[in-house]
């Protein structure tokens, strides 16, 4: 968990809250007795392991590697599971001319959908939450667009096709020069401006109001 | 209340009015106040013989589904026709705590696929002793467990929270409408993981989606192995197609965003990985410039439901207030209501069943001096927690903070009996 790329607030969450002290709390390490015992000192349902369940019931099948990879695309914050390829500004000018400006407009700010460029400066916050005035990981983009985008034609973008209209995007925002070309370590690497401003949730019950 | 509104009143309400069931001495409820005329519905295929007198006529044969009665026909509220768009729960209109399955409130990020269940499959991975892919026929042999829980989306109630844009014209539905209660049916999550073997060290999972967004949230592994599930059933039935089928994740008492439908990815983690809808959105700005990040649980709150706007009392006297309250930390102890614009306040009924991380509808009885006034209610989980007020919530996150308005809600009774959103009026 303690990777520079994760916010340190959020490693102090995932340590604090997060980490389980047993990796098999609970109905996994079989410590709850019986059906009909209530779980967090309610009534209201019941774990579904009784106490001679067996260790593995069996079903379901084994999932091959490249099982996995068709569907593990997500990328994480640090850059892990961005693919192979790269992309330019330029490049990704044409491909959000082609695909994205009929609903982010010419510069990213006319919308009519979410828009993803902030018209101002930082006193905005959170500036419409777009890319560069909200989002704390670059990374989010990419795994968003690839998934996601464009609306009507999603998951169509070819690998490169994605870094090259996220670095366009991102140099809408001013967070990458007008020759960038992004790849998986150059996109990993992007700064964003408000990362540090992301706090985990303090909030937990009890009569303070937070 | 505007002119037109009271021209647009229910034909039900004044038929009851003018039959006199609406008389002093009684206690009065929702049914016998009057209501706007909601959107036109069309008629239903089937409608009851038009004699008078039912005694005096057959019925209708039995029948493989059942109907509504024809003035019985509660409707989701559609915000826009779009891709990534909602529909908001008919709060005003229901009994008890469950939602009838048809009228569970809806948020898309990218419409409701089209899936067969015989071809789904939902992939568990990453850090496990043995990645797996299980059907819907390998899941629904698993011991199965079902709970009663509500599903909130965390931006439910936001349309009240503005101090320069405080509504009066707005109903439950149209501000807290992003609300359901279901009984949900299917595996908890904690057998699977238990199936595939969690590897030391993980910390999170992320549950992704077979919709058009693919759609994903990263959970901490905690609340997977707590009460976390796999559902694939919804009040009895398989999970309807807006509610996720054929398998959501379940998370009891979380924002409804995390609880991610149409599931089709489970990845075991050391972190978070960081997605769109827990980033750019579901994070909350606060006033210090911070934005909270994983504000995954829904604090308490209630409403009341009646009388709310548009209903219109007809007379002073004896009236029940009704309403909802929930928490995502558990169970509600306590609803009070104030009908003197929270000057005093008193314990309202809790109607059973009272079950944790579910609704719990709460009464009051009131006798209305037929004066203005404005009546409010707040909730009390079993942590001490007690509903806020706006400005509590303003003080602490900021008048600009988006996300998780449960603050209490307030209604002003007019002395004519018109009633509207009266937050504003305790500004």
């Amino acid at each position: 968990m303690c990777r520079s790329t994760v916010g340190g607030l959020l490693v102090v969450c995932a340590l604090a809250a997060c980490a389980p002290e047993e990796p098999l709390p609970r109905a996994v390490a079989g410590g709850t007795p019986s059906p009909q015992a209530a779980v967090g000192g309610g009534t209201d349902w019941h774990v579904a392991l009784p106490e001679h369940a067996p260790g593995r019931f069996g079903f379901g099948t084994a999932a091959t590697e490249d099982r996995v990879a068709l569907w593990d695309i997500d990328v994480k914050p640090d850059g892990e599971g961005l693919p192979p390829g790269s992309g330019s500004v330029a490049e990704g000018q044409a491909v959000y001319e082609a695909h994205c400006l009929q609903c982010h407009g010419p510069t990213g700010t006319e919308g009519p959908n979410d828009r993803l460029v902030s018209p101002g400066p930082w006193e905005q916050w959170p500036a419409g939450r777009t890319v560069g005035g909200y989002w704390p990981y670059a990374t989010t983009l990419y795994d968003y667009t690839r998934k996601a985008m464009p609306q009507a034609t999603p998951g169509t973008l070819s690998d490169d096709d994605v870094y090259a209209v996220v670095a366009y995007v991102l140099h809408l925002g001013g967070l990458v020069p007008a020759d960038a070309v992004l790849d998986a370590a150059s996109l990993a690497a992007v700064e964003m401006p408000y990362r540090d401003r992301f706090v985990p949730d303090d909030r937990t019950g009890g009569p303070e109001i937070r | 209340m505007p002119d037109t509104e009271h021209t647009r009143l229910s034909r039900r309400a004044w038929l009851a009015a003018a039959s006199g069931t609406a008389a002093s001495g009684i206690v009065m409820t929702r049914w016998d106040a009057l209501k706007a005329e909601p959107p036109p519905v069309p008629p239903p295929q089937q409608v009851a013989p038009s004699a008078s007198d039912p005694t005096r006529v057959p019925g209708r044969f039995v029948s493989e589904l059942g109907t509504r009665a024809p003035d019985e026909q509660p409707r989701r509220l559609l915000r826009t026709v779009a891709l990534s768009s909602s529909s908001r729960t008919p709060l005003q209109d229901l009994q008890g705590t469950i939602t009838p399955s048809d009228l569970h409130f809806e948020r898309h990020h990218a419409g409701v696929p089209d899936i067969a269940a015989e071809e789904h499959e939902v992939l568990v991975h990453g850090m496990v002793e043995r990645p797996m892919v299980f059907r819907m026929a390998d899941l629904r042999r698993y011991p199965q467990t079902s709970r009663i829980c509500f599903i909130e989306c965390s931006g439910n109630g936001g349309g009240a929270y503005n101090r320069s844009r405080m509504p009066t014209a707005i109903s439950p539905q149209q501000l807290d409408g992003l609300l359901s209660t279901s009984e949900w049916t299917g595996v908890m999550l904690s057998t699977i993981l238990r199936e595939v073997g969690v590897r030391p060290g993980a910390s999170w999972i992320l549950a992704e989606g077979r919709d058009a967004a693919v759609m994903s949230r990263s959970v901490p592994l905690d609340k997977a192995m707590d009460d976390s599930m796999l559902a694939y059933g919804q009040n009895g039935e398989a999970i309807r197609p807006e509610q996720g089928y054929p398998v959501r994740l379940l998370l009891p008492g979380w924002e409804g965003n995390a609880q991610v439908k149409w599931l089709r990815r489970i990845e075991v983690s050391d972190r978070p990985t960081m997605t769109r809808d827990e980033t750019s959105r579901y994070t909350d700005p606060l006033k210090d410039g911070t934005s909270r990040i994983f504000s995954f649980v829904m604090d308490a709150k209630s409403l009341i439901t009646f009388p709310s706007y548009p209903y219109v009392l007809p007379e002073r006297g004896w009236w029940e207030i009704e309403g909802l309250a929930w928490t995502g930390r558990g169970r509600i102890t306590r609803v009070e209501v104030s009908t003197d614009g929270g000057r005093s306040w008193s314990d309202a009924v809790l109607q059973p069943p009272v079950l944790s991380k579910s609704t719990v509808r709460f009464r009051h009885l009131w006798n209305w001096n037929g004066r203005e006034t404005v009546i409010l209610s707040r909730a009390t989980d079993e942590t001490g927690y007690v509903q806020p007020t706006v400005q509590q919530l303003w003080d602490v996150r900021g008048e600009g903070t988006a996300y998780h308005h449960n603050h209490q809600r307030a209604w002003k009774v007019a002395a004519d009996g018109a009633v509207t959103f009266g937050l504003g009026d305790l500004l």
